[in-house]
């Protein structure tokens, strides 16, 4: 009997091949794919001073936040809405899918709850004349003028939106693996369409929720860098001086097909997600395994649901958000599964630029590695200036013309979530 | 060489052979059987959080499912009322101990986000009244008050994180939001997941705290909730459009392919079918023909009963309630919500669990859930006896 081979259609273990035809993208350094594909690879940053609240008092007053889209009011729910309303809908422009898209929706949605400014709001009309209380604010929401807030504040109600304005079919599903959400949205996706429950699939990671509450709970964990001064240079993921991430905001939405459909309607792919991989770590809230053994299990579920051999892989997209451990852990995970190999396999943080763009992250950086792997051009970890000595990585200190098939990108989050993602030009 | 069709595949049975529940009926399966027996009205507070009545979770021995106290310490109370339903899941499987079984098992929960610390945020509220520097005092008071480990406590995917810390449960966890249907489409998903040959085990429920005042705020938005006491479910209408009465509880299901589960030796305690669930436009009538077409799709038969997951609001209820009778004439209908109030995301979980329990202690031979979400999401859930 002659070995599983793949098809133009369907992969060495009989599932449909899923095929990329849409991306849209939107991060600080810009709306679309050609102005970011332009900034990652000239090597700009979109990490700048915080404008939209005042930063008095904090250790963190940068982020790359995406200032030239807003929302009425600016609150993360909307933000995280219309940011994936443009990434998609650039997405499903460029698939030519028609106006019904003809399949589920599964978005990454940051985790969401009322705001400063509302509460404030509430405490107000409230009018107690001593100290603000719960009871007070629940009283105040009983005066019925601020219903409208009910579905703001609400987990589903972003998917809901994005629902009706694309067509998509059945209940979206809206979804949190913390910082790997984006990959896990693309995951789910392509675990439907394998089990041919749907041809098609919309996938979409975005975050806006760089407000002050955010950045603080993260400055309290010591996770956001502080070196403030310049804010271009503060996120330098493998760097010896690295000393946390920058919060970043944007979206990413992929149109995922079986291959048959869109080979039998004619669009053009893009590219395959052709693996995806996962392992859940139970050691610690916020760190990893001291032996990064969740990381590699899921590096390697990744390569095996792919199935190809990590000599197969031509380019690591890093996790990389610029944090001691992450970085060093990553380091760790890439050695053990890539062997002596990884000090001449490039790798690379997007993140260097545009920040950690928490639950977008994994989609952004799918998209940026689909790029990379069209365009033979690997984008820079830009503010490697002071290469870690304990990590053997070739990381790409400006960007590199090179070819790429195939590219493994790497999402790690808080509570042992580790998700991995193959993508390459050609079926495996 | 043949390639395996998804339809092949899909013919794999799903059998559930874990079950954990805890609620204001207490902890467990025989707790949970013995209330819906019963026919009791579902313990109610109507004081604390007055005028809005809540359906307390019953006292639990914390140290018996989460053993060392700096866990219980860094979660706040959704997650450990999550976490102690998943280790009763776990034993009600016969894996609690079997670390083999439990590193590769797969978890899908269903979930908001954690609690706020009230006191913090009144007392910022109260102050942000006095001054002038609104941006510069919020920095302030967030960076000194604010718990570090809060946050961790709230992030909607460290229910998820705490089970695999607490109980060893690693295989990968996915966070579903979004209300109602997000428990609807766990189950559907987590069984699709086995049914297709992808997983051969997957942990699936969810956890909801009703006991802090931050919800009632947003569900007092849009008047959501009923006020001030307690009536049966599908007996909310009359002056007003009824509401729903938030209960504290957690419910967790261990599935199996079956002959996975047969393969160890577990006991299958029911069937779990392939879930059906949608999301139409609300309009008059039309969740009545969703749950109508859904009941179809599901392929529920001869049901013995119906759960019904009604939040409360007796449009809706009214609607669910006629879409069932169009497919199902004469069937018995109970509203979950009279056991344990309305758990939000937990509710479907919550009712595949006790259909499943009604099954395995041969109550039942053929049970139907249905869901509807106060704002979206139909969803209808078949359990048979093996």
């Amino acid at each position: 009997m002659a070995e599983p081979r793949s098809s133009s259609t369907h992969d060495a273990q009989g599932r449909p091949l899923v095929a990329v035809t849409g991306l849209g993208i939107v991060t600080s350094l810009g709306r679309g794919v050609a102005e970011n594909w332009d900034a990652l690879t000239a090597g700009r940053s979109g990490i700048r001073a915080i404008s939209r609240f005042p930063t008095e008092g904090l250790r963190t007053r940068i982020a790359g936040t995406v200032d030239f889209l807003d929302t009425d009011p600016l609150v993360a729910p909307l933000l995280s809405e219309r940011f994936a309303m443009v990434a998609a809908e650039e997405a499903v422009t460029q698939a030519g899918i028609g106006a019904g898209f003809p399949g589920g929706l599964f978005v990454a949605v940051p985790p969401v709850e009322m705001e400063w400014p509302q509460r404030q709001a509430l405490a107000e009309a409230a009018g107690e004349p001593e100290a603000v209380t719960y009871a007070g604010l629940q009283q105040a929401a009983a005066t019925r003028r601020f219903d409208a807030w009910h579905d703001l504040f609400i987990f589903g109600t972003v998917a809901d939106r994005l629902a009706d304005r694309f067509g998509t079919r059945g209940s979206p599903i809206s979804l949190s693996t913390a910082c790997s959400s984006g990959a896990t949205a693309i995951q789910l996706g392509v675990e439907a369409i394998r089990r041919g429950e749907m041809d098609a699939a919309l996938c979409i990671g975005t975050d806006g929720s760089v407000n002050p509450e955010s950045l603080i709970r993260f400055s309290l964990l010591s996770a956001l860098s502080t070196q403030n001064d310049p804010p271009e240079g503060a996120s330098k993921p493998f760097s010896k001086n690295r000393d946390g991430f920058v919060m970043g905001e944007g979206a990413a939405a992929l149109v995922l097909e079986s291959a048959e459909s869109a080979r039998s309607r004619g669009a053009k792919i893009l590219g395959y997600v052709l693996g995806c991989g996962e392992k859940g770590d139970g050691f610690h809230r916020t760190r990893s395994s001291p032996d990064g053994a969740p990381v590699i299990a899921a590096m390697r579920a990744a390569l095996d649901d792919a199935g190809v051999a990590p000599e197969a892989i031509d380019h690591v997209n890093a996790h990389g958000t610029s944090t001691p451990e992450n970085d060093k852990m990553e380091a760790l995970g890439c050695s053990a599964v890539f062997g002596e190999r990884i000090g001449s396999l490039p790798i690379s943080s997007n993140k260097s630029m545009i920040g950690h763009t928490l639950t977008a992250a994994g989609a952004i950086e799918a998209v940026v590695s689909l790029l990379t792997i069209r365009h033979g051009r690997i984008p820079p970890t830009i503010n490697y200036a002071l290469p870690d000595p304990a990590l053997l990585l070739d990381v790409v200190g400006t960007a590199r013309d090179a070819r790429v098939a195939r590219v493994l990108s790497n999402s790690f989050g808080f509570g042992g979530q580790n998700t991995c993602l193959v993508l390459g030009d050609e079926p495996a | 060489m043949s390639r395996p069709q998804a339809r092949d595949v899909q013919a794999r049975d799903v059998v559930v052979t874990g079950i954990g529940l805890v609620s204001c009926a207490g902890e467990g399966i025989e707790a949970h059987l013995s209330a819906f027996a019963s026919h009791a009205p579902p313990r109610t507070d109507a004081e604390t959080f007055a005028p809005y009545p809540v359906h307390p979770v019953a006292p639990l021995a914390l140290d018996a499912q989460i053993p060392k106290k700096s866990d219980q310490r860094q979660m706040e109370g959704w997650q450990r009322l999550g976490v102690y339903a998943a280790g009763l899941a776990l034993d009600s499987a016969g894996v609690k101990d079997d670390a083999g079984f439990k590193s590769a098992l797969p978890l899908v929960v269903a979930a908001g986000g954690g609690e706020r610390d009230y006191a913090v945020d009144g007392a910022i509220l109260t102050g942000l009244r006095g001054t002038n520097e609104a941006g510069a005092f919020l920095n302030e008071r967030l960076l000194n008050d604010l718990r570090p480990t809060l946050f961790l406590a709230q992030l909607s995917n460290l229910l998820a994180g705490n089970i695999s810390i607490v109980h060893g449960v690693t295989g990968a966890s996915r966070t579903f939001m979004g209300e109602e249907s997000s428990g609807v489409d766990a189950l559907r998903i987590a069984h699709a997941r086995i049914a297709s040959g992808q997983v051969e085990t997957m942990m699936v429920g969810g956890s909801y705290n009703a006991e802090r005042p931050d919800v009632m705020v947003i569900h007092e938005m849009g008047g959501f909730l009923l006020k001030p006491a307690y009536r049966p479910v599908f007996e909310r209408g009359g002056d007003g459009n009824g509401g729903f009465v938030l209960g504290s509880a957690a419910a967790f299901l261990v599935l199996e392919a079956a002959e996975h589960a047969a393969a160890r030796g577990a006991r299958a305690l029911a069937r779990l079918m392939p879930v059906a669930n949608d999301r139409v436009a609300r309009a008059p009538g039309s969740v009545q023909a969703s749950l109508t077409r859904l009941i179809g799709e599901a392929g529920v038969e001869r049901p013995d009963v119906v759960l019904s997951g009604a939040t409360g609001l007796s449009d809706l209820a009214a609607e669910e309630i006629a879409g069932i009778h169009a497919a199902l004439p004469g069937a018995g209908i109970r509203a979950t919500g009279d056991v344990v109030g309305h758990p939000m995301e937990v509710a479907a979980p919550f009712g595949a669990a006790l259909a499943a329990a009604l099954c395995a202690v041969g109550s039942a031979r053929e049970v139907a859930v249905t869901s509807v979400g106060h704002r979206r999401g139909e969803g209808v859930i078949r359990v048979v006896k093996v």
